[in-house]
């Protein structure tokens, strides 16, 4: 059994398609990149599959369990318990340290533990920044508490929506090392992104044009390390 | 680490690491709280502080003899109902018509001091009489004889003769008119000041009941007592009645237009600071309930983030209830005490007196501002359910 499913799924608002149509798999330590031009429906699917927007049509299985007819309080859980999101904006409260907004994922999902929570930050090589607020790291550093926070709870699927968006090229090299080390440890990766070079890494790459899923690309030299075309 | 515990790390850090925003809030319960602890002090003190002011105005609870007169015992088993400490002045007086000049004034005698302290409100040109001889008399009587503090007057009373048939001094008197033996008694009388109080109190004379005695031959009696006591209106009709139904000789009723008027305006003072109160409160409730909006509002991608890790609605309203809560009860201990200086300050302006810190009002005030802000969060926090973490978490 795969780990998600979309079976023809369609979004629509109004006379809009956002998403239409739309059939793929993604099986269980699996890491996929999903590209396509602005306006695509790449965030429309991530939010479909990251339980926080349902499909208007088809059905979304994740883990077997169709979360397509599931109401927005059973989204939360099934989000809480099996999703970790990674967002291009990094998403970390101001006013919380590091270690607090890796706890915090902690906190809603289980019981909040600092020593794990100290680990995560030293699995992303931030354990000695783990007193600093956001506004006191660089972004890249920010993003490195991003996936800390994203992978604190061991979900089963990690959601990045642009992850490297927003930083440096020295800084992406390190985020998409940390989603090398991830998938080696099993970790499902779906990775939304416009930088080719990051898509390259990853084992397959959906490309979604006008809603509909327009091809497909398997990395056959799939190594998990990012390649720049200098 | 507890769930607890990170529940209290998250809303101070975010009450304490967002000053700027938060301070504000802080500062409407703080203002809101100072004013209901101040104003509820005030509330309770104004009839103690009033009640002193009102004595100024004079007796408020007067006896009167049940038969024609009653003693000093009767007075003092009367006066013993009230509690000293609400006593102000007890002024026992007793009436008789003497003459001057051969023309029929009224005489009062009374305790001096008793008098000054029930009747603070009467104007004296000299001095009230200290000694035997001296006399008192009022403006009108004053302006009559044409009399100024320093002259002389002889006082005269003619005394009542007892006969089988007589049934009054009228009568005695016109039946003894012409007799031989009938002799009045008379003290020569300083004047040592006149009486100006724009009363009925100007038409009499006055003096120490020693030379009332000596004039009338007649000791330990009394027509009325004058009462100044500082006590509501409650307090006073239960020690009337008290008095009236405990005390043989004596009934004890209430200067009404004095209670009446104390009653009137301190009710009114009452419902005018209770008014200011419940809009100073509603103003706070107002102006946390925006800082509250403008907060969410602010927060609107923190809260879809959490909602994006999983909190449900509950926790959200938790959290953010909780952070409302903590600066109500911030803002409420910090208003019972300035609450208190503000009282304070406006009881030494305007009563010259001050106060004693309730201690039941901490809890209160607290507890008051804790419910007011818990009220003014619920519809902004209510809104903050509404966010959908898809749109506020968009990337661009």
């Amino acid at each position: 059994m795969s780990l998600l499913e979309l079976k023809n799924v369609s979004k629509i608002y109004g006379n809009l398609h956002a998403l239409d149509n739309v059939s793929l798999t993604v099986e269980k330590g699996e890491w996929v990149a999903i590209m396509g031009p602005s306006g695509s429906g790449k965030s429309t699917m991530m939010n479909i599959i990251g339980c926080m927007d349902k499909a208007s049509e088809g059905e979304v299985l994740l883990d077997g369990v169709d979360i397509s007819k599931e109401s927005s309080k059973s989204l939360t859980n099934i989000r809480r318990d099996k999703i970790g999101l990674i967002f291009q904006q990094f998403h970390l409260v101001s006013y919380l340290t590091a270690l607090e907004n890796v706890m915090l994922a902690q906190y809603y999902h289980s019981i909040p533990d600092e020593k794990e929570a100290l680990e995560a930050l030293e699995k992303v090589g931030l354990a000695d920044r783990a007193k600093h607020f956001p506004s006191q790291l660089s972004g890249g550093e920010q993003q490195r508490v991003c996936v800390a926070r994203a992978l604190i709870n061991y979900p089963e699927i990690i959601l990045a929506d642009e992850p490297t968006g927003n930083l440096d090229e020295a800084n992406e090299e390190i985020v998409v090392e940390l989603f090398r080390k991830l998938h080696e440890d099993g970790t499902t990766l779906i990775v939304v992104t416009h930088d080719p070079e990051v898509a390259e890494v990853a084992q397959r790459t959906l490309v979604l044009r006008n809603g509909k899923l327009d091809h497909e690309t398997v990395n056959k030299n799939f190594t998990g390390h990012i390649k720049y075309n200098l | 680490m507890k769930k607890r515990k990170m529940y209290m790390r998250m809303i101070t850090a975010s009450l304490l690491r967002r000053r700027s925003r938060m301070i504000v809030a802080l500062l409407a319960i703080a203002i809101g709280a100072t004013i209901l602890s101040g104003l509820v002090t005030i509330y309770y003190d104004v009839p103690r502080q009033m009640g002193a002011q009102f004595r100024s105005y004079g007796a408020n609870m007067l006896f009167t003899a049940v038969n024609d007169t009653f003693s000093q015992e009767d007075v003092d088993n009367a006066v013993a109902v009230i509690p000293e400490s609400q006593r102000v002045g007890v002024a026992p007086y007793r009436y008789e018509t003497v003459r001057m000049n051969d023309r029929p004034v009224l005489a009062a005698a009374t305790d001096m001091e008793g008098a000054k302290s029930a009747s603070p409100f009467w104007r004296v040109n000299g001095d009230w009489p200290s000694a035997d001889g001296q006399l008192m008399i009022g403006k009108s009587v004053a302006s009559l004889y044409k009399l100024n503090p320093g002259d002389k007057i002889e006082v005269t009373y003619t005394p009542v003769i007892e006969t089988e048939n007589s049934s009054s001094d009228e009568e005695a008197l016109e039946e003894n008119a012409d007799e031989e033996f009938i002799l009045d008694n008379y003290i020569d009388f300083e004047v040592v000041g006149i009486l100006d109080t724009g009363g009925n109190e100007e038409e009499y004379i006055y003096m120490t009941l020693n030379d009332m005695e000596k004039l009338t031959g007649k000791a330990n009696y009394y027509n009325v007592c004058e009462l100044s006591v500082s006590a509501t209106a409650d307090e006073l009709s239960v020690y009337a009645d008290k008095i009236s139904e405990g005390v043989e000789g004596i009934n004890a009723r209430l200067v009404k237009r004095v209670t009446q008027s104390e009653t009137t305006v301190l009710s009114k003072l009452q419902s005018l600071v209770l008014l200011v109160t419940v809009v100073v409160l509603a103003l706070t409730m107002i102006c946390v309930a925006t800082t509250m909006t403008a907060v969410v509002a602010e927060r609107r991608k923190e809260i879809g983030l959490r909602k994006a890790l999983g909190a449900s609605d509950k926790s959200i309203i938790g959290e953010f209830m909780g952070e409302g809560l903590l600066l109500g009860f911030a803002g409420g201990f910090l208003g019972a005490f300035l609450g208190f200086l503000f009282a304070q300050g406006v009881s030494v302006s305007v009563f010259n007196s001050s106060i004693s810190f309730r201690p039941l009002l901490l809890p209160v005030t607290i507890i008051v501002s804790v419910v007011v802000t818990g009220v003014a969060c619920l519809i902004p926090i209510r809104s903050a359910t509404d966010v959908d973490p898809a749109l506020v978490l968009k990337g661009e």
